[in-house]
């Protein structure tokens, strides 16, 4: 007997065969399927009970009310709330995403404190008692020097109690440079100011017009409440409603308008007054509103007795189709078809603003396009544009000033305008740079460094101030800057009233209210401030006797509150604005004011000078979120491979004018403006004018996180601030470029 | 002569080598094939004995659940039967094992003086924290199971799937698969796979077992048959 290779063959033949009959590989293979199935690093919610919790969206200033899917304690979806007022049920991409805000990583997770410089991203974890003591601490200080004045203040909406309480803070602490981040809704206001005489928001009856002439206005993108947009856009088939779009460029909004009217960009104003002066030299315009309305049509005796022309004259002198045709670039007879249709429909409605109403825009602008809309009668009717009085909540009581306070607030401030300022961001932020001296400033939901134009001069601001606390949920451009980060719970998170839903025909507010229990050690920054103005003390503690911000929110909206906290929002009333009260001017009438309407202020000028030979616009998309709230990943895949693609933006460009400088699809060429320039791919599109560039507004973040930083071109950066006369406020629709091989 | 017919030719006096050596050990080594025979009964029995009695340990690891619980106690008690505690929300969803919440009815303070109820009390009552339960009967997450179409559209009996677990005085060990992380109760207690009662096991072939007999439910309107989407969705 001798033990050999063949033996051990055998053994492992054995050792195979009995494999074969054991359980071992079936069990196996069934495991790693199962396994390869299950990757246990893919998330999953937990399994339990799903419920939904209502709430207001704040990722727009849509307001559209949601209902949030939740598996235990974690959100699975977003969706629309059923029978809000706003959106009915609908959401938009945005909104959907925004679970992605809460779990994200770009959140602020505690209180930091800046380790390196400024920008590096190095932070140490502080607590909210120190963050609060040392915030508290330096202003305290500032305030022993007597420079309360030198702290401003930015708040990323210009309503809401949460930003009625930082104003009231910087007040009470001595300093009047408070501002918010500006937008359309401040011009309209202008507007109303002027010609209706009193604080209001518009509201377009889009459902019930009939001919909308929209100049510029990206109504099927983004513009004022999307979902209900959208909604409106399929009656709009039904109802045979026409939409004119008058833009430079082919957005989708002129792609499903009845017609496309590409004019000169700028050159808005001139159209709407020429179209208003077919309408009266045909005698088209609503007779009875314009005897018995309205001030201003004819010439008149002005105060100090001087004869002024009225705005028919005017108009008549000015505005003639030949005129314009020059100026915008329009044919006369298509000038003159317009005004007629315009004027023939039974509600016809023109809007102003360009894309989503993220810029000012000019006031000039803005008057002549309302004046239009006053020549039809459609003011506070069915169908066309009201003045929503802004609601009077009720009173906050009086700011407690002490002796600091009130020399802080006679000293002079920032922007000096004779309207209200606080929309002047930009020119705050020049001030700055021209020596006016800000010792610190607080930033609550906004981010300048991203959303101003003229990126670059607004950095160099913000390294003149020796302090900058931010109170963001995110790690935006802002907060990445800042010294010091007070994390603010998340809109999911947090109780708020959010006012008014952009260009909705009735006043609604919404309740925000917390969805989720806050995911990390942040708090809301109503009770920071709160606890911030405790530390202070003395009558700055006085001015804010509430427990928490809750308590406040309770004491601005005690009578609405129980609707509120019932249905989640609240409307104003069922029935439209008529013309009672409707015109608070000197005349109680409506008001032309030909002031506002000479030539030298229709036409915006824009930055550069003929070395730059093309014009570069910026555009919105619905697939980008172009403000403090960044594009949440989701939604970026969403855009399209001829805006994005990898890192690299895409300038739309007339294949005409690629043609002339010899460029081709995807060609990487330098863009330059006055103001910067960056590296973009060409896109040709025939439906831009040529001479003509487009960028999207919403890329380019350099902060935040790997999934969101780093994609594109931020066009802010390319483009300069340019003030309105009047109102002082941003109205850059676009900046002179040119385009080289890159 | 070619290189191939060089090859050809070595190949084939190798092939007489090998045949006139396997020639000469057999003759010699007499016996050793049942040495053989021997080695290849050795080998199967390892496998065997790996396989059927040593693998199934290795596979599952043992953990007790974090508290005892008595079914078979609380059945007596309850009016309702298992839908007392494991019952269905009011949107139709399944509620599972009960949360700490349904417990705290009864056992807000301690009841008798079991030292499992002591325990339960302490750690987890007057704590409001979770009880961590293993769930034997718990699909791969790549399943969609209704227990509603189940028992309330096609009125199966809890039994039919989960036994008499409510009768049981203790729980019993949870066997978790080191591989898939689920329990042993899918697969079965039986290694190979055998069941003598529809619950002791409830892989994809159990499920469609039932569901092949009943056609109650056709996932794919083409073919009216079973669908992959009936369960995976």
């Amino acid at each position: 007997m001798k033990i050999d290779r063949r033996s051990f063959l055998a053994l492992g033949v054995g050792v195979v065969a009995g494999n074969a009959l054991s359980p071992v590989p079936a069990i196996l293979t069934d495991d790693i399927a199962i396994w390869t199935q299950n990757w246990p690093w893919v998330p999953v919610p937990e399994i339990g009970g799903s419920a939904y919790a209502d709430t207001t969206c704040q990722l727009c200033p849509g307001g559209c009310g949601i209902s949030v899917r939740k598996v235990e304690e974690r959100g699975v979806k977003i969706e629309g709330k059923k029978d809000h007022p706003v959106n009915n049920g609908g959401i938009c991409a945005l909104g959907l995403s925004g679970l992605q805000l809460l779990y994200g990583p770009t959140r602020v997770k505690t209180p930091l404190k800046r380790a390196g410089k400024r920008g590096e991203g190095k932070w140490i974890k502080i607590s909210w008692d120190q963050a609060i003591s040392e915030v508290a601490g330096k202003l305290n200080d500032l305030r022993s020097q007597e420079k309360a004045h030198t702290v401003a203040g930015i708040s990323g909406s210009s309503s809401g109690t949460m930003t009625e309480i930082f104003r009231r803070f910087l007040t009470a602490y001595g300093s009047a440079n408070f501002f918010h981040t500006p937008s359309i809704q401040d011009t309209y206001r202008l507007v109303f100011e002027f010609m209706h005489g009193k604080k209001a928001d518009p509201g377009f009856d889009i459902e019930n017009a009939d001919f909308i002439l929209s100049f510029g206005s990206s109504l099927l993108e983004g513009w004022g409440p999307p979902v209900r947009m959208l909604k409106a856009s399929k009656k709009w088939k039904d109802t045979a409603t026409k939409i004119i779009q008058i833009e430079p460029r082919l957005s989708r909004t002129a792609l499903k308008a009845e017609r496309w009217i590409p004019v000169t960009p700028g050159t808005e104003a001139v159209l709407a007054l020429s179209l208003c002066h077919v309408i009266i030299k045909e005698g088209l315009y609503n007779k009875d509103f314009l005897a018995n309305s309205t001030f201003g049509f004819e010439d008149y005796k002005a105060k100090n007795g001087e004869i002024k022309k009225g705005f028919k004259q005017l108009v008549m002198d000015d505005y003639s189709p030949e005129a314009a045709s020059k100026i915008t670039g329009l044919d006369p007879a298509a000038i003159i078809l317009l005004a007629r249709e315009f004027a023939k429909a039974s509600a016809p409605l023109a809007i102003f603003g360009k894309g989503q109403g993220i810029l000012p825009g000019s006031l000039s602008e803005a008057m002549a396009i309302h004046a239009l809309n006053a020549l039809c009668g459609s003011i506070n009717r069915k169908g066309g544009i009201f003045a929503l009085d802004v609601l009077e909540n009720k009173e906050l009581s009086e700011v407690a000033l002490d002796g600091i306070a009130e020399a802080g607030l006679k000293q002079h401030k920032l922007v000096e305008t004779p309207h209200n300022s606080s929309g002047c961001l930009n020119q705050a932020f020049s001030a700055i740079l021209k020596g006016n001296s800000v010792n610190a400033l607080l930033v609550l939901e906004a981010n300048p460094l991203y959303t101003l134009s003229d990126s670059k001069s607004v950095k160099d601001a913000f390294d003149r101030i020796p302090f900058i606390a931010s109170f963001s949920s995110f790690m935006d451009e802002t907060a990445q800057y800042a010294d010091m980060i007070l994390p603010n719970h998340i809109y999911l998170e947090r109780i708020e009233d959010v006012p008014l839903s952009m260009g909705f025909p009735k006043t609604v507010i919404g309740l925000s209210k917390p969805v989720f229990k806050p995911q990390y050690s942040t708090k809301h920054a109503g009770d920071t401030i709160l606890l911030i103005s405790k530390e202070l003390g003395g009558s700055i503690a006085d001015s804010f006797p509430w427990k928490n911000y809750e308590a406040c929110l309770q004491h601005v909206l005690s009578d609405k509150m129980d609707v509120l906290k019932k249905k989640g929002f609240w409307t104003a009333t069922d029935s439209f604005p008529d013309f009672k009260n409707a015109f608070r001017t000197a005349s109680a009438k409506f008001e032309f004011q030909t002031d506002s309407l000479s030539s030298d202020l229709v036409n915006v000028k824009i930055e550069g000078d003929e070395t730059y030979p093309l014009v570069l616009i910026p555009y919105e998309t619905i697939r980008l979120s172009t403000g403090y709230i960044a594009n949440p990943p989701f939604l970026t895949k969403a855009v399209e491979d001829t805006i994005l693609k990898g890192k690299d933006s895409f300038i739309e460009i007339n294949p005409k004018t690629a043609q002339a400088s010899g460029f081709s699809e995807a060609d990487m060429v330098l863009l330059q403006t006055p103001k910067g320039q960056a590296r973009v791919r060409v896109h040709l599109e025939e439906g831009i004018m040529p001479g003509i560039i487009a960028l999207p507004r919403g890329l380019g973040h350099t902060a935040y996180d790997n999934y969101i930083a780093d994609k594109g071109i931020n066009v802010n950066q390319l483009i300069g601030p340019v003030n309105d006369p009047v109102s002082g406020l941003d109205t850059a629709w676009g900046i002179r470029a040119k385009l080289s091989k890159a | 002569m070619s290189k191939s017919d060089d090859k050809a030719q070595t190949v084939s006096e190798k092939a007489v080598e090998v045949s006139s050596s396997t020639r000469q050990s057999s003759s010699s080594d007499e016996g050793s094939g049942g040495i053989v025979v021997l080695f290849f009964f050795i080998g199967l029995a390892i496998s065997l004995i790996f396989g059927w009695m040593i693998f199934p340990k290795l596979l599952y690891s043992q953990k007790k659940q974090p508290i005892n619980f008595s079914h078979s106690l609380h059945n007596k008690l309850v009016s309702n039967g298992c839908e007392s505690c494991h019952f269905f929300r009011d949107d139709g969803s399944y509620s599972g094992v009960p949360k700490l919440a349904q417990c705290v009815g009864c056992h807000e303070e301690v009841q008798g003086d079991s030292p499992d109820e002591i325990e339960f009390v302490e750690k987890y009552v007057q704590k409001g924290i979770e009880v961590p339960w293993l769930v034997y009967a718990r699909q791969p997450d790549c399943v969609f199971f209704s227990h509603a179409a189940h028992v309330k559209t096609a009125k199966l009996d809890c039994k039919t799937c989960h036994g008499y677990i409510g009768e049981s005085e203790s729980l019993k060990t949870y066997y978790q698969n080191r591989i898939t992380g689920y329990s042993r109760d899918i697969w079965g207690e039986n290694i190979a796979g055998i069941k003598k009662n529809t619950w002791d096991r409830m892989k994809m072939d159990d499920c469609a077992e039932c569901h092949q007999k009943l056609k109650t439910s056709f996932g794919s309107v083409q073919t009216q048959k079973e669908g992959c989407f009936v369960c995976h969705k």
